[in-house]
């Protein structure tokens, strides 16, 4: 199977930082990647990587077989990968159906400024593709709704669906269930991969929950230090000694330096 | 916008074309020279509702009204409809190439750097003998499809020219506020980051936006040194800048019409302040924009549109 996304070798400091390294992934169509990894691991600067906010040190991108390392941004998103936020990024003074409408218009209209000019905001199409996003991520209730007073589910939600106007191939979710509750986690993510699964796109999350990792994806990525120290099977990848380690939790050194089992934790 | 509305206009602007005759010449004049200012004020309505406020459209408004009168100075150039074709050209090509530069920054820096680029086209113009100096330069009388009206003919076909600028950029800027990229304008005031990563670029709908404002600030500061007949440096110094940003918050960026209802009110209240208190008019301006602050910040065109409108239903007005 040849990858639709290939990274070889990527890496990214800061100064003396490194806080990517010898990263190398080759992410197949249609695949739900989960990114695990503790707090400053280099999930979200690979994520970020990929989508051109940053612009790696060293190493390749390809997407397509085409190299996108160090496009801006918004080329990366019109070549097809596009990409949610820790904290969901939507327009406050904006409707939950205007901030859609925005994200198709800006879709239909060719994602260009010329376009953007030339082609009416308020068009049937334009709405239609809005009202059906609605649907697809289960937030039509909330259609009128000022953005700035939707709950934190809901606003991560029209986060996803905005990014999935232009239908991407790749969608790059950073944690999208952070700031939710538990009880609230595992619905979340059937109602976004639900939507994601029926458009086909493949999917990288960043997750910090094992249990939804090992639930929805069908591949794992455990960043370490920079890089990846296990890239495999959910099962096969949480099962590695080193993502039990410095991962997981589930295993803790006793006192006199051995490893043992320990408790599993939401990490 | 509806065909009917765009009728209705027509038919607005028609009749007060067809009351010129039967209204003092003075009005006549300070209609045509508040139309000016509106037509600027539009410009500036399209940067404030993407969040941006430029302290130095001036610019653009001197570089329409000397590209007005060095043509007919140089170049013979009489043509009213030329003259204002000319003019926007200029403004939109300055405009194009501090674009680069001025849509790289936001909100007191756009600002303060549009004011910069300003005051030093104000220096130039000082410094210049060629450009007129202080002094500035006289504007030759125009042509409209080469008949020369005199007298109160000539301050009939101004005022006829700019119901006609009017009635088009009341059009124009209507589409453009209908449009993805004009309707774009509350996304980037609300978060750039998201529209980046919608595929679209903020800083080339800014610069497409700023070189739009800068076409309109040039066709009246035609329009303006046509009914002056005069221009000098002072239509690019920062109290012209300042101006019109009084009356765009005077008219508020919810409905084009405002503008120009804004503009009429701004000439009006200064003619009568200056009449009453000549020493100390700028009290009673300073009083106007206090109170307009206080008691309707969303400005005059707030008061025209009845309710919030949707996206379904949204429509410039």
């Amino acid at each position: 199977m040849s990858a639709l996304l290939s990274v070889k070798g990527l890496e990214k400091t800061f100064g003396q930082v490194v806080a990517a390294r010898d990263i190398d992934v080759d992410v197949p169509q249609g695949q739900t990647v989960g990114i695990i990894g503790a707090n400053g691991a280099g999930k979200t600067t690979f994520v970020n990587m990929i989508t051109g906010h940053l612009t790696p040190s060293g190493g390749t991108i390809e997407f397509e077989g085409r190299d996108i390392t160090g496009l801006p941004s918004r080329k990366i998103m019109r070549l097809g990968i596009a990409r949610s936020f820790q904290v969901a990024q939507v327009f406050p003074t904006f409707s939950v159906l205007e901030n859609l409408c925005a994200a198709t218009a800006i879709a239909r209209s060719g994602s260009s400024v010329v376009g953007a000019a030339l082609s009416r905001f308020a068009s049937a199409e334009t709405s239609a593709d809005a009202e059906a996003a609605l649907d697809q991520f289960q937030i039509a209730r909330f259609r009128d709704a000022l953005a700035s007073t939707l709950p934190q589910g809901v606003r991560k939600l029209l986060d996803i669906a905005m990014a999935t106007a232009g239908n991407p191939r790749v969608l790059l979710l950073d944690e999208p269930t952070s700031g939710i509750s538990l009880e609230e986690k595992f619905g979340l993510m059937d109602v976004i991969m639900g939507a994601l699964k029926a458009r086909g796109t493949t999917i990288l999350f960043v997750e910090h929950d094992m249990d939804i990792v090992q639930r929805f994806a069908d591949r794992v990525l455990a960043f370490y230090d920079g890089t990846v120290i296990a890239d495999g099977a959910p099962a096969e990848a949480l099962g590695d000694e080193r993502v039990r380690e410095f991962i997981t939790g589930t295993l803790i050194r006793s006192k006199d330096g051995k490893l043992g089992a320990g408790r599993t934790s939401h990490a | 916008m509806t065909g009917l509305r765009i009728l209705l206009g027509a038919a607005i602007l028609g009749g007060l074309g067809a009351a010129a005759p039967f209204t003092p010449l003075w009005l006549i004049s300070l209609v045509t020279l508040a139309m000016s200012t509106g037509l600027v004020v539009c410009g500036l309505i399209i940067l404030w509702r993407g969040g941006l406020v430029p302290f130095g459209q001036a610019l653009f408004f001197a570089t329409g009204a000397y590209t007005v009168a060095l043509s007919g100075r140089w170049f013979g150039v009489t043509d009213a409809f030329l003259l204002i074709a000319l003019a926007v050209i200029m403004a939109v090509l300055v405009a194009f190439v501090v674009g680069f530069l001025l849509a790289q920054y936001r909100e007191i820096f756009f600002a303060m750097l549009s004011l910069a680029l300003s005051m030093i086209l104000y220096g130039v113009l000082v410094k210049s003998e060629t450009l007129g100096s202080t002094d500035g330069i006289n504007v030759a009388q125009a042509s409209f499809f080469g008949m020369m009206p005199r007298g109160p003919g000539y301050t009939f076909a101004l005022f006829w020219l700019a119901l006609g600028m009017v009635f088009a950029a009341w059009v124009g800027v209507s589409a453009y506020l209908g449009s993805v990229a004009g309707q774009l304008a509350g996304a980037i005031r609300d978060n750039e980051i998201r529209v980046e990563y919608l595929g679209i670029s903020v800083t080339r709908l800014v610069h497409l936006k700023l070189t739009i404002s800068a076409a309109l600030a040039g066709a009246g500061g035609a329009l303006a040194a046509l009914s002056i007949s005069h221009v000098d440096p002072q239509m690019a110094y920062w109290t012209t800048s300042g101006g019109f940003v009084f009356v765009t918050i005077l008219a508020g960026a919810a409905s084009v019409p405002a503008a120009f209802l804004g503009a009429l009110l701004f000439e009006i209240v200064r003619t009568i302040a200056v009449a009453l208190l000549p020493g100390g008019w700028q009290l009673i301006l300073g009083s106007v924009l206090l109170l307009t602050i206080l008691f309707v910040p969303e400005g005059l065109g707030s008061l025209m549109i009845r309710k919030r409108v949707t996206v379904s239903g949204r429509e410039a007005a």
